[in-house]
């Protein structure tokens, strides 16, 4: 299994676990992002996520790369789904495995942080009474004030 | 010169299209496809402080110059996660 990947399969939290490589490894933190049922008071009824798939792809590797330079004993993965997903379901999954536990939460903190920030990859909700794109930051790996930002809210 | 322009999310929709193919003047830069597409589609100017680009699926600059061929994409505000 790639380390990182853009699919629309469901996700499999536990594969990805497996695929790491966990020689001296003491913890492995899972994140997974569900489709929540509300936002900002509007009842959710499903998302649906669309990307800029071989852009994408390089800003997942660009994650592992920048936690791998921050946290040097940091082994990870990053699948992130694409399509339509239920009320409920894992958009993200991303698993960070080091020899403690401390850099395994921080790694994948930082990483959603910067899923959020650079990877092109767009959410439509369909809500109880509409449908709206959802737009978060404007999308640029070299501005490192949110790259450090990311620093700050993983190590915080 | 001939470039592909790749629309997303919402600009996909302001388009009507996700992909299109657009004629450019030889040394045109990325800016100037994207003026290029607002005057075709008015709607796009709301996006024009806050949109990245890439050009052949890597992150760029508007005054970068694009090349025959290129595959030019422009990015609303990422929702990923």
């Amino acid at each position: 299994m790639a380390l990182t990947a853009i699919t629309t399969a469901p996700l499999d939290h536990g594969a990805l676990v497996r695929s790491l490589d966990t020689r001296g490894i003491g913890a492995v933190a899972v994140f997974l992002g569900l489709v929540r049922d509300n936002n900002k008071g509007r009842r959710v009824l499903h998302l649906e996520y669309e990307a800029y798939e071989p852009l994408a792809l390089r800003g997942l590797d660009l994650i592992v790369t920048e936690a791998r330079e921050k946290w040097p004993n940091v082994r990870m993965a990053i699948h992130h789904r694409i399509g339509r997903m239920a009320i409920g379901e894992a958009s993200v999954a991303i698993a960070a495995a080091s020899p403690h536990r401390a850099d395994a939460f921080a790694a994948s903190r930082y990483a959603i942080e910067r899923i959020k920030q650079i990877v092109p990859i767009w959410k439509h909700e369909y809500f109880d009474g509409g449908d709206v794109w959802i737009e978060g930051a404007t999308a640029d790996p070299d501005d490192t004030g949110a790259r450090e930002e990311a620093l700050r809210i993983a190590c915080a | 010169m001939r470039v592909t322009v790749r629309l997303f999310a919402r600009l996909r929709d302001i388009a009507g299209a996700g992909e299109l193919q657009r004629e450019a003047p030889a040394g045109a830069n990325v800016h100037a496809v994207w003026a290029s597409l607002v005057s075709e589609f008015p709607e796009l100017s709301a996006y024009e402080k806050s949109i990245s680009c890439a050009v052949n699926a890597d992150y760029s600059r508007f005054t970068a110059a694009v090349a025959d061929g290129d595959e030019i994409a422009f990015l609303p505000p990422v929702s990923g996660g």
